[in-house]
């Protein structure tokens, strides 16, 4: 049943996979995200939903996990954080070519390399351009709040599975760490292996005499047919970006100016609009909440009616790019963000936007 | 006039395992993959696990072993089939989820992962084909190169100050306490056919019964990596890679 309690995001993750009846995860420690591992071999689902939790050798060994059970046609996952979720680039490139339904969260960290264990959204091109090799896309979901930690874990796996692609949760350490009230849904029951076989008939169960075997592969070494994959690729990512799009606004339609921001900066930044509100000043602000698909309508749509954006961000200038090729450059598009493990108060996004947009003070 | 009409039914005392598709093979003559494949065609057929099986298929020349064997596959990036098969076999203990690995991707780039799979004592079986190179990107140097050998990277002969020494990774797996059954195998008469036939269908069983990890090496020759032919490649794998590589059961728990 329904469930309100108290706790981090990370381990919210936990909880609703268990709750969506996931078939296994398969996981590396790394700060700060690590309650994930923790508290699922704490909960012991193998012993209630039969859940398989996996301690695995690296992240690399993990992905690939994810790749097997995946081919079987199973709702699995992997978690990390920034230099973790490097390593597994590879395997969601495999996973992606071989068009398997898999979800993956990172909870993002300060880099480049070990940087450092302080929040950061410095992965927004990793996660939203590819992040490995070749023509791929992945589902990217950003988490405000622990709720929605919990929430897209159960969107992240039904997504992934509607259109056998890979999903990420884009999550920064705040959001993985901090606690707050969450609801979980009611326990769902994992899918039987009957049901697997009927639902996904691209799994491999071993093969039955009534039909061809079933490979899981990447491989294509004729050019022609090479081509005709990666269209098809192509094709279905056209389909998620024109009916997968998510954003919140707030305080949009009579705005002058507009904030952009993901994940746990667009909370401070809507207090920041509350107290520019309150001195007279008309901001708005959209939250994209899948960045791939990136709500670019929308955003095209607000700059015909404001003066200037500002994009808020855990990172020197990265989802700013998607927001400029959004409106065209047809109004100022600044960038204020803060590197190294260090969250803006906002305060010092006012200052930022007043700094930007001087006129907008008068 | 038609063989079959030769050859009547009842006078036939061999034939190709029906699990063997009719695709031609890609491999090289004197390759010992194609007979590992009739092997494990056969054993899934006698063991009648043909809708129990999945296999692995590595990155080498073997990519395409899905091609041949007609039981479900997933192809695996370079050296990964363990973790592949981990997760496979996790998910699904009623299936025999066996890998099928080269040097270059199970004692090379695969090292970590099939270690760990072994120390944790999956129930998968690793069909692992030594043949000292790297077959499929044109004879480079593999782990289990030997000392001295000629490979395209190492064109004046291996030398173990540069290049290290050749790993003989089943004895590695041997000590871990994840193994059940680790044995080297050839096939290159027909009494060594018949023993690693044996040994493949030892290591099917284990997994059925999940006893642990199973690793069947198979010593192979490269006729084409090795630049020889095959009769002179069979001949070479007996005078050096047997010396190296000893044929024979390394470790086995599973016998009464």
């Amino acid at each position: 049943m329904e469930e309100t309690r108290l706790m981090k995001g990370n381990e919210a993750i936990a909880h609703a996979a268990i709750r969506y009846g996931a078939d296994g995860y398969f996981g590396y420690p790394i700060t700060p995200q690590s309650e994930v591992l923790e508290t699922l071999e704490e909960q012991m689902p193998w012993e209630t939903t039969g859940m398989v939790v996996l301690q695995a050798e690296s992240e690399v060994a993990a992905i690939n996990m994810v790749y097997g059970g995946a081919s079987c046609g199973k709702a699995v996952f992997t978690s990390s954080s920034s230099p973790g979720v490097s390593l597994k680039q590879e395997g969601i490139s495999y996973i992606a070519a071989a068009e398997l339904p898999a979800l993956i969260i990172n909870v993002m960290r300060g880099g480049p390399g070990l940087g450092t264990i302080q929040p950061s959204q410095a992965d927004y091109f990793q996660a939203t351009k590819g992040g490995g090799h070749g023509d791929y896309r992945l589902i990217t979901l950003a988490p405000s709040s622990v709720q929605e930690m919990a929430d897209f874990v159960f969107l992240g796996f039904d997504l992934a599975f509607k259109y056998r692609t890979p999903a990420i949760i884009l999550a920064d350490g705040i959001v993985g760490q901090m606690m707050e009230k969450v609801v979980l849904p009611p326990q769902r029951a994992r899918r039987t292996n009957e049901e697997v076989a009927r639902q996904c008939p691209w799994a491999v169960t071993g093969k039955p005499s009534f039909r061809d075997r079933n490979i899981v592969t990447t491989l294509e070494l004729e050019p022609a047919a090479m081509e005709v994959i990666n269209d098809r690729l192509q094709e279905k990512y056209r389909v998620i970006e024109e009916n997968e799009v998510r954003f919140q606004t707030y305080d949009i339609e009579d705005a002058d100016y507009l904030l952009v921001a993901f994940g746990s900066i667009a909370r401070i930044c809507q207090k920041a609009v509350e107290v520019a509100r309150s001195r007279g000043v008309k901001l708005g602000i959209l939250r994209p909440i899948t960045l791939w698909p990136f709500p670019s309508a929308e955003i095209e749509r607000i700059s015909s009616h404001v003066k200037g954006i500002l994009v808020v961000e855990l990172n020197a200038g990265q989802m700013i790019e998607d927001v400029r090729l959004a409106c065209h450059d047809r109004v100022p598009v600044y960038h204020f963000g803060r590197l190294g493990g260090i969250v803006p108060n906002p305060q010092e996004v006012l200052d930022a936007f007043f700094d930007r947009f001087p006129e907008a003070n008068s | 006039m038609d063989i079959n009409e030769i050859v009547k039914p009842e006078n036939k005392v061999y034939s190709r395992p029906k699990l063997l598709t009719d695709e031609t093979m890609h491999y090289c003559p004197g390759c010992s993959h194609g007979v590992v494949h009739k092997l494990i065609a056969e054993v899934v057929e006698e063991l009648g696990l043909e809708d129990k099986t999945v296999g692995i298929a590595p990155v080498g020349c073997a990519v395409f072993a899905y091609r041949y064997v007609d039981v479900d596959w997933i192809e695996a990036a370079h050296g990964r089939a363990p973790a592949i098969a981990t997760a496979v076999k996790r998910l699904r203990p009623d299936l025999m989820v066996f890998t099928y690995q080269g040097d270059g991707d199970l004692a090379a780039i695969g090292t970590c992962e099939s270690i760990h799979a072994a120390n944790r004592g999956e129930n998968i079986a690793i069909i692992f084909i030594n043949n000292g190179i790297y077959g499929m990107t044109g004879g480079q140097m593999a782990p289990t190169t030997l000392e001295g050998m000629k490979t395209s990277t190492t064109p004046y002969g291996r030398r173990v100050d540069l290049n290290g020494f050749p790993l003989k990774i089943s004895n590695i797996f041997a000590e871990l306490d994840g193994t059940c059954y680790v044995t080297r195998q050839a096939v290159h008469n027909p009494a060594c056919v018949r023993k690693t036939k044996n040994a493949i269908k030892k290591a099917f069983l284990n997994s059925m019964k999940g006893l642990g990890t199973s690793v069947v090496e198979v010593v192979s020759t490269c006729a084409s990596g090795w630049k020889m032919s095959p009769a002179d490649a069979n001949k070479w794998m007996v005078e050096n890679m047997f010396v190296k590589y000893p044929l024979g059961d390394i470790k086995n728990t599973t016998e009464e």
